[in-house]
């Protein structure tokens, strides 16, 4: 339980897979919503779920990243059946049949949930992804020492 | 039972799927007041489950929930 004796659930998302991102949110959304306080710690490849569509990297190596890792969240591909790209479009299209909300609408809804998002401090460093790169919402960044301490209160611990 | 309680929201969930129903009666528990009744129909089989454990985790108390032809129907109360 957290200071104000609500449950809660405590994060990691390393992934930056489609698949694993539609988890993520849908249980996150899904503890917000059962009114739990939700804490999403995005790292490394997570990062980018969390951007806008913008170009980011300050080095050659962070530019080569941010073009060949660049975009937002709907460029993320499925960890199987990828395809270069037309995996997320098969399975964009078998979603949208079942009317599947949209990754970015269901991370729109974490926000309005009031879901806590925060980016890793480290990786941001590391990958010349700058907290300016990222949508309205999302909460300064924060280092393992406060996941942890969340973690530690949390009832809830999943890594993704 | 559904005939004689008093409905305060209607809420249309049909067509939206995990974990929108159980998102869309959070979002709208309090737009009723204390005691009041939200009357919600979802086409989402799971919601059957996930309404239920919502509302234990909550502190709700669904009243009811009703399987009719191939609409959930719940009829859900708002404790506190």
């Amino acid at each position: 339980m957290d200071e104000n004796g609500k449950k809660s659930l405590a994060m990691v998302v390393m992934s930056g897979d489609m698949d694993k991102l539609f988890g993520a949110f849908i249980i996150a959304n899904g503890a917000a919503a059962m009114g739990m306080d939700v804490t999403m710690f995005f790292t490394f490849w997570g990062l980018r779920a969390l951007k806008k569509n913008v170009k980011t990297g300050k080095t050659f190596f962070g530019k080569m990243l941010g073009a060949m890792y660049g975009g937002d969240i709907m460029k993320a591909n499925p960890s199987k059946f990828s395809f270069g790209g037309m995996g997320r479009w098969m399975f964009g299209k078998m979603m949208g049949k079942h009317n599947v909300q949209k990754l970015n609408e269901m991370r729109d809804l974490a926000v309005q949930l009031g879901v806590n998002m925060y980016g890793c401090q480290m990786s941001m460093d590391v990958m010349e992804i700058p907290q300016e790169s990222f949508i309205d919402g999302v909460q300064e960044p924060v280092g393992v020492g406060f996941f942890l301490l969340k973690a530690q209160n949390a009832d809830i611990q999943l890594f993704i | 039972m559904s005939d004689e309680t008093k409905i305060d929201l209607e809420l249309d969930l049909k067509g939206l799927l995990c974990p929108l129903p159980m998102v869309k009666v959070s979002q709208n528990i309090n737009n009723v007041p204390v005691g009041g009744v939200i009357r919600a129909v979802a086409t989402d089989p799971g919601a059957m489950a996930d309404i239920p454990a919502w509302a234990q985790s909550t502190g709700n108390e669904v009243l009811s929930a009703d399987k009719e032809g191939s609409e959930f129907v719940f009829l859900v109360k708002r404790v506190k």
